[in-house]
C-alpha cells in the first residue's frame, strides 16, 4: 500500500502523520525533538507507522465477525506488548553502550566490578519492565529516556550499596550513554516486535477467541507492505530535515491545509505554538490566502508561559488549571517574557493572588493574538484554534470569550488531535505531490 | 562590453557592469567634493531625498550633502547600528525614524564620510518638506547644532489625491521669495535661470533613460530586479546627480546595459551572479531594509522572486508616470516634482499605484515590508494591502524590518514569512491551473 508521510519538525516535539492514498490517515507519531533533527524524525516517523499497523490490524479484525467482539483487546494487547518489545530492544543497547562506556573511562581495578554491577542492575531492570507493561499498569510517560531513567537510578542505587561500590561512576556512565542511545535511529524490524507481541499477548490469556483466527488477521495485517509514496517536511526545524526542497513546505501552508481537512468548513486559522503566533485564512479549498504572524520576538507566544511558569515556579500544565480558578482578571499589560515577570512580582507585592495574575497573563496572551489574527483580516466565519496551548483551558476560555466581543457567535473549532494540524498538512502535501 | 570582475570577501566572482563602476566612482567624487569644500571654499547644503531641488543647488554652484544617504551609506557597511546606539544613549528614543538617530550619531562621531574625512558643517539648511513631518524634527535638531541659515520649503500634501494649480503657485512663490534669496546670499552668487533651464533639460535626458530601465521589468523574464537593483539604479538621480552629464551618461550606459541584457533573454544580477529562474514576479511596497540588504536580497534570489516594480524607486519622483522636469516651465517643474513625490502622495493614490504596477507588470503578488520605525511609510499599510488583494485578486505578504538599525531585522521570521508566501503562491497557482 502506498502512503504519505508528513513530519512537523516542532521546537518541542515532532510529530509524524501517515496517510494513505486515500487521504484517510492510518498512524501518528511523536516524540521530544532533541538535538539531533535526523533522529526525532526517524523517530517520530516509525511511531507513526507503528501506529499505522494497529490501525491495519484493526481493520483486519473488523473484517471477520467473529472475531469483533475481541478486537479491542487484541489490540491494546498488541500495543502494550510492542511497546515492551521496543523497551527491552533499546534497554539492551543501553547495555551494551553503558558496558562500552564503562570499559573506556575505568582504571583497571574498578573496571570489573562496574561490568558486573550493570549486568546486574539491567538484569533488575529487564525484570521490571515486565511489570511496567503488564497489562492495567501506569507509565508516566511513554519516552524511553523518562522511565528507563527514573528505573536505573533507583536500580543502580541498590547495586551499588549492596556491593559497596560508589554511585556516581554508574551515574556517569548513564548520562553519557542514554545520550548516545537516545541519538540513534530506531531499530526496523517492525513486523518481528508485532509477532513477539502477539506471542505476549496470546500467552497472558486475555484473548477470548480463535487464537489462530487472530494470528492469521494479524499477520495479513503485518505482511500488507507500506510503501513510502513521498514525504513532506515542515515546522520550525525544517530547514534541518534530511530532504530537499521539494520536500519542504512552510507550517504555515501545512496548518492551514490541516485544520481544513480536519474541519472543512474553517476559513480562520490560529496557532499559538512555542515560538510564534500566526493568524490564517484559508479558502474552501483549504488554500491559504493571508497570514499574519508575531514579529521577531516571541511576545505571547507558548515560550511565554514557559517563562511564567518558572518564574512561579509551577509546571506549565499546572497554569491553565490554577488559572480557571481566578476570582477576577489581573491586568496584565505585557505580553513581553522580559517585562511579564517584573509585572508578575509586582502584582504579588500587592498580595493579589496568583489564581487571579495567572488569569490576567492568559487573557494578555489571547489579547495579543486577537491582534494579529485581526491584522489577518479577522475571524470570517469558522475558526479553528490549533497549537500547544489550545491544550489550555484557560487560554481557551479567554479565547471564546474575546472571539465572541469581538467577532460574534463564531463556531470555534478545538480538535483533540491538534497536535498533529501541521503533520497532517504536509502528509496531505505529500499525497498530492504524487496523487493529483 | 567589457567588465570588471571583483572578488568579495571569498565568495564567487561578482561581475561589475561598467554602469555599476561609473557611479561608484561619481559618489566617491561627490563625497571627495564635500569634505573638500573647506579647502575649495564651495557652500553646502544639506537637504532631503524626496522633493530635492538638486538643479536649483547647481545654479549656486553649491554641494548637496544628503544625510538620509550617509544613513544609507553606514546601514550598508553596518555602522548604523553604533550610531544609533549613541544617539540614544544621549537622549533620542528608540522609537524615533532611525535615519535621524544615524545621523545624529554619525555627528558624534566626528561626521566621517565614506572616505574617511569629515563632512564640513553645512552652510544652508533646505528643508523641502515632502510627506514626512520628521524631517522637520530632524533639521530643528541640525540647525541648533550647526546655528546655520535653515530655510523651508512647504510642500502642501496631496490630501485629495490631486496637484492644483494653485499649490504649484503656492511653492513656486516659496521659490521665488525665500529659496532663491537664501541661496544667493550664502553662496554669493546671482540666480541664473538659464542656467537652470540647462540642468533641467539634462534631467530630463536621464529621466527617460531611467523610466525606460525600469519598465523593462515588463519583459518575461525581466532583465532587473526593479526594488534590489532599483536601489541602485535611482541612485544617482535621487542624489547629487540629477541635472548633471554624468548622470546622463550614466543612465544612456545603464540602458545599453540592459538593452543587451534583453536580447540574450539575461535574467537580473544578483550579488552571487546571474539570477537563473524566474519563478516569481513580485511587486514591493516600502523601503527596504540596509543593514542586511544582502542577506534580505538573497531570500528572494534564491527562490527565484524577482522584484518587477516597487514603490520605493519613487520615493525621489514618479517619473513613470509620466512627470518630466521641463526647461519651459522651470520653477513650476521643480513645484511641480516636490508635489509629486511618492512620500506626498496620500493612501488612495498609492493604492491606485499598487494596483496598476501588479496589472502591467503582470505580477503574482504585493509584497509590503512595513519600517518599524517610519510612521510616514507605514501608516496605513495594512489597509492598503487588503484593498489591493479585494481589487487585484492577487496574494499579498507583509514583513516587518527597519531602515538601518540592525536590532530591527530577524532574518528567521523574515525568511519564515517569505517562503511561506511564496508557497502560497505556488498553491493559489496550481488551485487555478486545477480550476482550469
Ligand atoms: S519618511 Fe520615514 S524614513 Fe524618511 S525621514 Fe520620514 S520618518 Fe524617516
Amino acid at each position: 500500500m502506498k502512503c504519505y508521510i508528513g513530519i512537523d519538525l516542532g521546537s518541542t516535539t515532532t510529530k509524524a502523520v501517515v496517510m494513505d492514498g486515500k487521504g484517510e490517515v492510518l498512524g501518528r507519531g511523536i516524540t521530544n525533538s532533541r538535538s539531533n533533527y535526523d533522529t526525532a524524525s526517524a523517530v517520530a516517523k516509525q511511531e507513526a507507522l507503528i501506529d499505522a499497523r494497529l490501525t491495519l490490524v484493526r481493520r483486519a479484525l473488523a473484517e471477520e465477525a467473529a472475531l469483533a467482539g475481541a478486537a479491542e483487546g487484541v489490540l491494546e494487547g498488541l500495543e502494550r506488548n510492542f511497546r515492551l518489545e521496543q523497551f527491552l530492544e533499546q534497554l539492551e543497547d543501553l547495555e551494551r553502550t553503558c558496558l562500552a562506556n564503562a570499559e573506556h573511562d575505568r582504571h583497571e581495578d574498578l573496571r570489573k566490578a562496574m561490568a558486573e554491577a550493570l549486568e546486574e542492575i539491567f538484569g533488575r531492570l529487564r525484570a521490571d519492565a515486565e511489570h511496567l507493561y503488564a497489562p492495567g499498569a501506569e507509565r508516566k510517560s511513554d519516552f524511553f529516556r523518562d522511565i528507563a531513567g527514573s528505573r536505573y537510578m533507583q536500580r543502580a542505587e541498590e547495586v551499588a550499596r549492596e556491593a559497596g561500590l560508589p554511585f556516581d561512576p554508574l551515574l556517569n556512565v548513564y548520562d553519557k550513554s542514554i545520550i548516545e542511545v537516545e541519538n540513534r535511529p530506531p531499530a526496523g524490524d517492525i513486523g518481528g516486535k508485532f509477532l513477539r507481541a502477539l506471542g505476549r499477548v496470546l500467552a497472558e490469556g486475555g484473548v477470548h477467541a480463535d487464537h489462530e483466527a487472530v494470528r492469521a488477521a494479524v499477520e495479513r495485517a503485518l505482511a500488507v507492505e507500506l510503501e513510502e509514496g513521498y514525504v513532506v517536511g515542515t515546522g520550525y526545524g525544517r530547514v534541518r530535515l534530511p530532504f530537499s526542497k521539494e520536500h519542504i513546505r512552510s507550517e504555515i501552508l501545512c496548518h492551514g491545509l490541516g485544520a481544513h481537512l480536519m474541519y472543512p468548513g474553517t476559513r480562520t486559522v490560529l496557532d499559538i505554538g512555542g515560538q510564534d503566533t500566526k493568524g490564517i485564512q484559508v479558502d474552501e479549498n483549504g488554500i491559504v490566502v493571508n497570514f499574519q504572524m508575531n514579529d521577531r520576538c516571541a511576545a505571547g507566544c507558548g515560550r511565554y508561559l514557559g517563562y511564567i511558569a518558572d518564574e512561579m515556579n509551577l509546571g506549565l500544565h499546572e497554569l491553565g488549571p490554577l488559572a480557571m480558578q481566578a476570582k477576577k482578571t489581573i491586568r496584565i499589560n505585557s505580553t513581553c517574557t522580559v517585562f511579564a515577570g517584573a509585572e508578575l512580582r509586582d502584582r504579588l507585592a500587592l498580595g493579589e493572588r496568583r489564581e487571579d495574575i495567572l488569569a490576567g497573563l492568559h487573557r494578555a496572551i489571547i489579547l495579543r493574538a486577537m491582534s494579529i489574527l485581526s491584522r489577518a483580516g479577522g475571524v470570517q466565519n469558522e475558526f479553528t484554534f490549533t497549537g500547544g496551548v489550545a491544550k489550555n483551558e484557560a487560554a481557551v476560555r479567554e479565547l471564546r470569550k474575546l472571539v465572541k466581543e469581538n467577532y460574534g457567535d463564531v463556531k470555534i473549532n478545538i480538535n483533540p488531535d491538534s497536535i498533529y494540524t501541521g503533520a497532517l498538512g504536509a502528509a496531505e502535501f505529500a499525497r498530492r505531490a504524487v496523487e493529483a | 562590453m567589457s567588465s570588471d570582475t571583483t572578488r568579495i570577501d571569498g565568495k564567487p566572482e561578482v561581475v561589475k557592469e561598467p554602469s555599476m563602476l561609473k557611479q561608484k566612482e561619481m559618489i566617491a567624487r561627490n563625497y571627495e567634493a564635500l569634505t573638500s569644500a573647506p579647502e575649495t571654499g564651495r557652500k553646502v547644503v544639506s537637504t532631503f531625498v524626496p522633493g530635492n531641488l538638486n538643479e536649483l543647488v547647481m545654479c549656486f554652484d553649491m554641494l548637496n550633502n544628503l544625510p538620509e544617504i550617509n544613513a544609507i551609506q553606514n546601514g550598508l557597511r553596518k555602522k548604523s547600528g553604533a550610531m544609533i546606539m549613541d544617539a540614544e544613549k544621549r537622549g533620542h528614543s528608540e522609537d524615533v525614524c532611525t535615519y535621524v538617530k544615524a545621523d545624529i550619531g554619525m555627528m558624534g562621531k566626528g561626521n566621517i564620510a565614506p572616505n574617511g574625512k569629515p563632512l564640513p558643517p553645512p552652510d544652508l539648511l533646505l528643508l523641502s518638506y515632502t510627506g514626512c513631518f520628521t524631517f522637520m524634527k530632524w533639521f530643528e535638531l541640525l540647525r541648533h547644532e550647526y546655528k546655520c541659515p535653515t530655510v523651508m520649503l512647504h510642500i502642501p500634501y496631496q490630501g485629495d489625491g490631486r496637484i492644483t494649480p494653485e499649490m504649484v503657485k503656492y511653492v513656486v512663490k516659496q521659490l521665488r521669495e525665500e529659496v532663491i534669496p537664501a541661496m544667493e546670499k550664502v553662496s554669493g552668487v546671482k540666480f541664473d535661470i538659464d542656467r537652470l533651464r540647462e540642468y533641467l533639460r539634462e534631467s530630463a535626458k536621464a529621466e527617460d533613460n531611467l523610466v525606460w530601465v525600469l519598465e523593462s521589468a515588463k519583459n518575461r523574464p525581466s532583465p532587473i530586479d526593479a526594488y534590489f537593483g532599483g536601489v541602485y539604479y535611482i541612485g544617482p538621480i535621487f542624489t547629487a546627480f540629477r541635472g548633471t552629464k554624468d548622470a546622463t551618461e550614466y543612465y544612456e550606459m545603464l540602458r545599453g546595459e540592459i538593452e543587451e541584457r534583453l536580447r540574450k533573454g539575461q535574467h537580473p544580477i544578483t550579488p552571487e551572479g546571474e539570477m537563473e529562474e524566474e519563478r516569481y514576479r513580485l511587486v514591493v511596497e516600502g523601503p527596504p531594509n540596509w543593514t542586511n540588504f544582502r542577506e534580505f536580497w538573497k531570500i528572494f534570489y534564491e527562490e527565484g522572486a524577482v522584484v518587477v516594480a516597487s514603490t520605493y524607486t519613487k520615493v525621489g519622483g514618479v517619473y513613470d508616470l509620466g512627470f518630466r522636469h521641463d526647461p519651459d516651465k522651470p520653477l513650476e517643474s521643480l513645484a511641480e516634482y516636490c508635489l509629486g513625490c511618492y512620500t506626498n502622495r496620500n493612501l488612495p493614490q498609492r493604492v491606485d499605484m499598487l494596483v496598476q504596477y501588479i496589472e502591467e507588470y503582470q505580477a503574482d503578488g504585493l509584497l509590503i515590508n512595513s519600517i518599524k520605525s517610519c510612521n510616514s511609510f507605514s501608516a496605513g499599510q495594512l489597509m492598503m494591502m487588503r484593498e489591493v488583494e479585494k481589487r487585484t485578486g492577487k496574494p499579498a505578504a507583509f514583513i516587518e524590518t527597519d531602515l538601518v538599525d540592525p536590532r530591527y531585522f530577524s532574518y528567521a521570521n523574515v525568511k519564515n514569512r517569505l517562503e511561506s508566501y511564496f508557497q502560497m503562491i505556488d498553491q493559489k497557482r496550481r488551485a487555478a491551473g486545477a480550476a482550469a
